[in-house]
């Protein structure tokens, strides 16, 4: 197998990985961004997105329609811990914040264990989804997945892009994040924003969700944890709160990932997730507004 | 009350608590001596996390971590040969050698605990806010990550198993006893005081020359003695345990009792601990499922810990400082009380 065939197999696998990490990240670094708020909660909205889909597959309903209404159930979840959680402790102590985040996790994964059990259920895909390609007699190989995952992101990113440059709710959402006071006081209604915030990031992260368990074949409670964890990596390289940071953050994450596990001798690679945070930490650290933004915090 | 009465106090509480772990397990059965056990393991660990947490406000997320290295420390050192040999038998042979008894593997644990968290500390306590909290989550999932791969050292993602089950509750009792006395001291001492200075604004404290990292640092390394004892105790219950064991659901567990106790308070994580674990332990019952009769309530996993996050909700909304708050059982305020009740 030649050299060049198999980075370009990495790449593709980066930029499917990449992909999906730019979805959760961007809604988790938008939310940030206007609440100065860890949002540990939204991972389970993948969770719910997925779940969602599955649900309505069983009703009956068409694929692409299952996967419409699961990013919608995401969306409205996003909507609804915000308003019984979020709202009333708006203002709060960052820490008070981010544990009250923790808090709703834990109900809505065990919420999905009450009703699903925790353990996995397969994810069902239509017959033409399930397909690979294969280029170079086989050297390079892409599922319709991977291919779906990169259009439909890219999709959704175009949408946002537009959004938060040609509307009124977008441009007053990217206000509230540079100050939310002073969004206030030129009569901007805030509490709209931040719904219309948490319907985006929710349902991006019920896109990556689905996303996800298709990839994977099965959805389980606690699948939107560790693309969390992921996600906050993303946000914090790309500098945490950035839209744009989040999406290029969520790419080199993906392709660090994958060249790890494709580059390093097989001793190192399973100490993947271990580099990822120490790389975390070192930019909380010495970069802490990512790798944009010049530093002029202080942090102590 | 003058001093000596004081310490006539204390040590005669101590006595009594002592008293009254050695013959628990003649007076009641099994399954409460259990559950005192446990109580009292995790409000060593609740009260050494609320140094750093709530004391000096570096709420960290990795105390779970420093739980998981005592563990599995202890269990190694205090692991017999013959047993190293059948499930560790890729274990250096200077360790494979060791064999140290319950309380030197409990105290060696709580010192490796002690240099990590030195190590992890003097970079992440110059955090502050979500970011130290998204770092010590770092830490914790490196701390899992390393456990899993440490395949000669710690067999796996598979159950460590074989540990002499050894944590009375007697033992148990004894370790947080300890927790408390040693931990009041501090935190009810100049040292104490600069914690709380810390916390409340950093940049104050600076001003009246408390130098912020070093104090912070010492909260969180003098808690992770604590975890590191706790996590021996822990393993030395268990018996048996794995990397999961030691990840985000009991890190959450531990952190509902804190929050929900009072974490600027130390009877607040005592009083936590109590709520948690009776409310845990009735919810874990009812969830089983059961027949009223006419109606027969079907099991429902899950629903004890959807009640306990929504308790955990509602006291982030109506008491964000824990029931407690930051008040504590002290002999002043008993006497207070006291003093009160006379009046009236």
């Amino acid at each position: 197998m030649s050299t060049e065939l198999y980075i370009a197999q990495q790449i593709i696998n980066a930029v499917s990985l990449g992909s999906l990490y730019a979805l959760v990240a961007i809604g988790l670094s938008m939310i940030f961004g206007i609440l100065r708020m860890t949002n540990f909660a939204h991972g389970d909205m993948m969770m719910v997105g997925a779940f969602g889909t599955l649900v309505l597959q069983f009703m009956n309903l068409g694929f692409g329609w299952a996967v419409l209404g699961g990013i919608g159930i995401g969306a409205l979840a996003g909507v609804v811990v915000e308003r019984v959680a979020y709202r009333p402790v708006r203002g709060a102590p960052e820490v008070t914040l981010l544990l009250t985040s923790l808090a709703v996790t834990y109900i809505l994964e065990n919420l999905g264990i009450l009703i699903f059990t925790s353990s996995a259920q397969n994810f069902p895909l239509p017959e033409w989804m399930d397909s690979a390609f294969q280029l170079f007699d086989g050297q390079i190989t892409f599922t319709q997945i991977n291919l779906m995952t990169v259009a439909l992101t890219a999709v959704a990113l175009g949408a946002l892009g537009w959004f938060v440059t040609r509307t009124d709710i977008g441009l007053g959402m990217r206000a509230a994040a540079e100050d939310m006071g002073a969004a206030n006081l030129v009569g901007l209604d805030v509490n709209r924003l931040i719904v219309v915030a948490f319907a985006i990031a929710s349902g991006f992260a019920g896109l990556a969700g689905i996303l996800w368990a298709a990839q994977a074949g099965v959805v389980e409670p606690h699948m939107g944890f560790t693309p969390l964890l992921k996600a906050f990596v993303a946000a914090i390289i790309g500098g945490f709160g950035s839209i744009a940071g989040a999406l290029i953050g969520g790419y080199l994450l993906g392709a660090l990932e994958v060249f790890i596990v494709a580059f390093l001798p097989s001793e190192i690679s399973p100490y993947r997730d271990a580099i990822v945070f120490i790389l975390l930490i070192g930019f909380l650290l010495f970069r802490p507004n990512g790798l944009l933004k010049r530093s002029q915090e202080v942090k102590l | 009350m003058s001093g000596m009465q004081r310490l006539i106090v204390v040590v005669a509480g101590i006595a009594l608590l002592g008293l009254f772990s050695f013959s628990a397990p003649a007076m009641m059965n099994d399954y409460f001596v259990r559950i005192l056990t446990v109580m009292c393991i995790n409000a060593m660990l609740v009260v050494s996390m609320g140094l750093a947490n709530g004391f000096t406000g570096v709420f960290s997320l990795g105390h779970v971590g420093f739980v998981g290295v005592g563990a599995y420390v202890s269990g190694v050192l205090s692991l017999s040969a013959s047993a190293k040999a059948s499930y560790l038998p890729d274990l250096p042979a200077w360790i494979a050698g060791l064999h140290l008894s319950f309380l030197s593997s409990t105290i060696v644990a709580g010192l490796v605990c002690v240099v990590l968290a030195f190590l992890v500390g003097a970079p992440l306590m110059r955090l502050s806010g979500h970011f130290v909290s998204v770092a010590t989550l770092g830490f914790l999932i490196i701390v899992n990550v390393v456990l899993i791969n440490a395949d000669d050292y710690t067999r796996g993602a598979r159950t460590f198993t074989g540990v002499p089950l050894q944590t009375t509750f007697p033992w148990a009792m004894g370790w947080l006893l300890l927790a408390l006395v040693v931990l009041a001291r501090i935190v009810y001492s100049p040292k104490g005081r600069a914690w709380r200075a810390v916390r409340e604004d950093t940049i104050a404290a600076q001003a009246i020359g408390i130098d912020v990292l070093p104090t912070r640092l010492s909260a969180f390394v003098i808690g992770a003695f604590f975890a590191g004892a706790g996590g021996s105790l822990y393993g030395h219950y268990l018996g048996s345990f794995s990397p999961a064991g030691f990840y985000f659901a009991y890190t959450f567990s531990l952190i509902s009792m804190l929050v929900i106790g009072g974490m600027q308070s130390m009877t607040g994580a005592v009083v936590g601990v109590i709520i948690v674990s009776i409310l845990s332990e009735l919810l874990r019952n009812l969830e089983r499922g059961f027949d009223l009769g006419v109606v027969a309530v079907p099991p429902l996993y899950g629903a004890s810990q959807i009640v306990l996050g929504i308790i955990f909700i509602l006291i982030m909304i109506f008491r964000p400082s824990g029931v407690m708050g930051d008040l504590e059982l002290s002999f002043g305020r008993i006497a207070a009380l006291l003093h009160k009740g006379r009046k009236e």
